[in-house]
């Protein structure tokens, strides 16, 4: 395409165009509808439907508007008689196999063929003899295929090969014979799959979690954030009486583009779960009882009135809110303290005097497609961060290169020029190398750039535009803070960026509301404690925000330990044993579709949203909680009427929000993770990240849920005299857990993979450590 | 997004490529990658199944597709794709001899059905079948682009045209 600017007439308008633009993209953007089923904007051309024939002065037949580049002075007609007979024989020959089973198709009513067909279709069918069928595959716990309904149009096809990176749908056979599907029958094993039901103009594929649950036609749509990463994907959640019944992608170009991970789509399962918090409850005589509102209320603000100043413990979700880590933040102060935090998965916390003023992905998500070169250290990027992903996979689809640091050997869905899989402890060491060969400051490791290290500060070097991107894994390490001066003097001497994932949905929102100890929401310093000081006690009280005790923290173990002997007042949505095990007061809260509230992602965008549906039983939003808990403690600045007026406040208070990567001065941080022996792999599975995930039945079912098993090379467990499929023990620091073994070759040497954020590693400390196996 | 030509290649590709297929087809197979452009491997896909086929007594199986795929690092689906497209492969075993009967207008019009008659009650099989003893099997094509000599059927690598009912037990009766 060039910039040349041309004019063609359509329907007798005179519309500006570029040269070598599809004559479909220059009158979908004047707003002349052209009929289409295999177009679409993000996929390539297939031109295979035929539906969006026109008529163009001159072409001796009738073109496909989507294949038809313009060209000046083109003159085209898209309701001509010659056009309207293309489209409706084109309509008619599609319908001759459709079996018309609308009524109980759950694309019903919202169905690209449907509406077509009124425009364009005949009202009986000509059509008397017999109609094909296909069998349907199962293709997984997400999607439900009729592939009957199939009209071939591939686009669910080419999004697997164009932008999932990963072809699993194909055509198959040929003629009346071609179907759609996987062949070798399989659950689908893309973290974006869901967005074939999306694309799917027919009912072949639509959602099996909503399969005959509802009428699109029942549904109200409402706005919203989706809460499980940094990406904050614009969504939309379609509610029945109060209950959303499934959520589907809001178009934005800048954040989620026309796509939404599997994770923000079907998480919406976990909503409506039997754990669901619903009454207050309150401990009395060492057992908890249901209460109201007013009596837990009090009781919480006794206890935080009875706490001496200073020994108040906040903890709070990465994914809460705005408004809710603000006034966690304010209520804590207000109290005396300065501990809240909300980097519960991270254990090294030695670089916080260094910390930037507020730490974001480094890059916004449009330009990481422009990277030369992309350097990931410690994450998955595909399962941990999958609208990430694909934006590093276009970097790559553009000329771009992208290299990996990771304690396993883990699969992405383009090329990695440099590959280095190691041991988690060995992490250090391979991204001093890069840093060393780049000749900036390795932090006094001694390390000699190998070969690998050397090509990728080539690469780093060479590229104009680029990234070093710290994942989960990183900043889960025991040596996080080191990775990270690493990773800022690597970015540093080769005139990148670098910056980090985050942990959940507000990470960059959490910095600006003031949720860590050392920097309060107007931006002075702060004295408090982080989360992994003031689970190491003592703390005496702890408020917890949305974060599930054996689930969402570093150390299971020691947080388990240090809710045992503080006062825990928890305001959660879900009742898990260990939070009920652990708390005094608990007040049940509202989750993501039932609060308003806003989300900060990754790139510095403030993304607000309504609530969407009401709260179950007496829950209410968090921020109105933690507001009336200000009010019964007598603090000031706690009138707010709305959560708007919560959001204003804190924005007035920062002022411009500037999204800062810059490390300040700080002492230097040795290498603490030196272990002997096992290494102990842990991170978090894609879908073990938060209390709504994993509580998501069919995302818990998908194969990208955890097997319960512990995994190591095969090398390892015959140098362990451990047996394939038998089980072990697991022990880490004097604690152990029991568990069957599978063999996995993406394991490093002398490494297990046991992710935290499982029930089988509940039982143990942090994610990253040494550990022993014997057998079982 | 535009028309797009570019080679699907997959990322993970495979690691044990000496020991996929045996060295003789992978020296076959070779041959014609060689005469595409390195990273269009893809394009020696037909050539591949074919060798595999042969190789195989007449058909492919699932697990020589995978392999096909895995050595010219393509998508199992993007082979199983071209494989079933084609009416040259066979996804069933077939006979040593495989009869492709042309029923398309042409040799319709010329007698084909007469042809399948006879050959069904020769033979005791009808389309898509094979004989007990594994000698025949039995298929119905498209026109073969043979209408000259219609009808015709296609046995192995060779045409037989104008056929008559005494032809097509001539023929038979020369194969072993
Ligand atoms: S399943 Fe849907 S998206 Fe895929 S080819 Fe068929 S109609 Fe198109
Ligand atoms: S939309 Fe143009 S051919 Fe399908
Ligand atoms: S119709 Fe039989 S060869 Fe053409």
């Amino acid at each position: 395409m060039t910039d040349e600017t041309i004019t063609i007439e359509v329907d007798g308008c005179s519309l500006e165009a570029k040269a070598g633009q599809m004559l479909i993209e220059v009158t979908d953007a004047a707003g002349i509808s052209v009929p289409r089923f295999c177009y679409h904007k993000h996929l390539s051309i297939a031109a295979n439907c035929r539906m969006c024939l026109v008529e163009v002065e001159k072409a001796p037949k009738p073109l496909p508007a989507c294949a038809t580049p313009v060209a000046d002075g083109m003159k085209v007609f898209t309701r001509s008689p010659l056009a309207r007979a293309a489209q409706k024989g084109t309509m008619e020959f599609l319908l001759i196999n459709h079996p018309l089973d609308c009524p109980i198709c759950d694309q019903g009513g919202e169905c690209e063929l449907q509406d077509v067909a009124v425009g364009y279709g005949g009202d009986v069918s000509r059509y008397t003899e017999a109609k094909r069928v296909v069998r349907d595959e199962d293709i997984g716990p997400l999607i439900a295929t009729d592939m009957t309904r199939c009209i071939h149009c591939t686009r669910c096809v080419r999004f697997g090969g164009e932008i999932a990176g990963l072809r699993e749908l194909g055509a198959t056979g040929r003629g009346e014979h071609m179907r759609i599907g996987v062949f070798v029958e399989q659950a689908l094993n893309s973290e974006l799959s869901g967005n074939v039901i999306d694309l799917c103009p027919v009912g072949a594929l639509t959602s099996k979690p909503f399969r005959f649950a509802a009428r699109s036609w029942e549904l109200i749509q409402q706005d919203g954030i989706a809460p499980h990463d940094g990406v904050g994907s614009n969504v939309r959640l379609h509610v029945r009486r109060n209950e959303v019944m499934r959520v589907v992608p809001k178009e934005n170009d800048a954040v989620n583009q026309t796509w939404i991970s599997d994770r923000d789509r079907f998480s919406y399962q976990g909503l409506q779960t039997d754990d669901r918090l619903e009454v207050p409850m309150l401990r009395e005589n060492g057992r908890l009882r249901e209460a109201d509102w007013d009596e837990a209320l009090q009781a919480a603000a006794r206890i935080l009135l009875d706490t001496p100043e200073g020994n108040l413990g906040t903890l709070v979700s990465p994914s809460a809110t705005l408004e809710e880590l603000f006034l966690a933040g304010k209520l804590t102060r207000a109290l005396g303290s300065d501990s809240i935090d909300h980097r519960l998965r991270q254990q090294d916390f030695r670089g916080d005097v260094a910390d930037p003023a507020m730490p974001w992905l480094g890059r916004r998500f449009a330009d990481i497609e422009n990277n030369e070169a992309t350097l990931i250290v410690g994450s998955w990027l595909r399962k941990d961060q999958p609208l990430l992903n694909l934006r590093v996979r276009q970097s790559v689809l553009n000329g771009g290169v992208a290299m990996a640091i990771n304690p396993a050997d883990l699969d992405f869905n383009y090329d990695l020029d440099v590959d280095v899989v190691c041991k988690p402890s060995e992490m250090v060491q391979e991204l001093a190398g890069v840093a060393a060969a780049l000749g900036a400051s390795t932090e006094g490791i001694a390390v000699t750039p190998d070969e690998a290290h050397k090509t990728a500060a080539r690469l780093l070097q060479q590229a104009g535009k680029g990234m070093v991107l710290l994942g989960s894994a990183a900043l889960m390490h025991p040596d996080y803070a080191l990775l990270r001066r690493l990773a800022a003097n690597i970015a540093r001497a080769a005139g990148i960026e670098w910056g980090s994932t985050g942990f959940g949905a507000n990470d960059t929102g959490a910095w600006l509301a003031g949720a860590v100890p050392h920097r309060r929401a107007d931006g002075s310093a702060g004295q408090g404690k982080d989360a992994k000081s003031m689970l190491d006690g003592p703390s005496e009280t702890l408020l917890l925000l949305g974060c599930e005790p054996d689930a969402d923290f570093a150390d299971p173990q020691r947080t388990a330990g240090a809710l045992g002997s503080a006062k825990v007042i928890a305001l959660s949505s879900y009742r898990s044993d260990a939070l009920l095990a652990a708390a005094d007061v608990v007040l049940p809260v509202a989750t993501f579709a039932e609060t308003s509230g806003t989300l900060v992602n990754l790139q510095g965008d403030v993304q607000s949203f309504v609530a969407a549906i009401t709260p179950p039983g007496e829950a209410r939003p968090a921020w109105k909680v933690l507001r009336v808990l200000g009010n019964l403690v007598d603090a000031d600045g706690f009138e707010h009427n709305s959560s708007t007026e919560v959001r204003d406040e804190l924005l007035q208070l920062r002022g411009q929000i500037q999204p800062d990567n810059t490390l300040g001065e700080s002492a230097e941080c040795p290498q603490g993770f030196l272990p002997a022996g096992l290494q102990r792999i842990g991170g978090i599975p894609m879908y073990g990240l938060d209390a709504i995930t994993r509580r998501a039945a069919a995302l818990q079912a998908t194969p990208d849920a955890w097997d319960g098993t512990l995994r190591l090379n095969a090398a390892t467990a015959a140098g362990h005299s451990i047996e394939p499929g038998g089980r072990v023990r697991l022990v880490q620091d004097g604690l152990s857990v029991e568990l069957p073994v599978s063999v996995d070759e993406r394991v490093p040497d002398d490494c297990v993979w046991l992710p935290a954020a499982v029930q089988e590693s509940a039982g143990l400390g942090c994610s990253f450590a040494s550990v022993s196996v014997e057998k079982a | 997004m535009s028309l797009r030509i570019e080679p699907m290649q997959r990322v993970q590709k495979a690691e044990n490529k000496d020991e996929l297929l045996t060295p003789e087809i992978r020296a076959d197979i070779d041959a014609w990658i060689a005469k595409y452009p390195e990273e269009w491997k893809q394009s020696a896909c037909m050539a591949a199944l074919s060798i595999v086929q042969d190789a195989n007594g007449g058909s492919l199986t699932t697990a020589l597709m995978d392999q096909v795929a895995d050595y010219l690092d393509m998508p199992p689906i993007a082979v199983y794709e071209v494989a079933t497209f084609y009416s040259m492969y066979e996804h069933k075993p077939v006979g040593r001899h495989k009869i492709c009967l042309c029923t398309n207008v042409s040799c319709m019009i010329n007698g084909s059905d007469d042809i399948y008659e006879h050959l069904r009650t020769r033979l005791g099989i009808g389309f898509g079948e094979v004989t007990t003893d594994g000698r025949f099997s039995l298929k119905e094509v498209e026109c073969l682009g043979a209408c000259g000599g219609a009808p015709m059927m296609q046995i192995g690598h060779n045409y037989y045209e104008n056929l008559t009912l005494t032809l097509v037990d001539q023929i038979l009766d020369g194969l072993e």
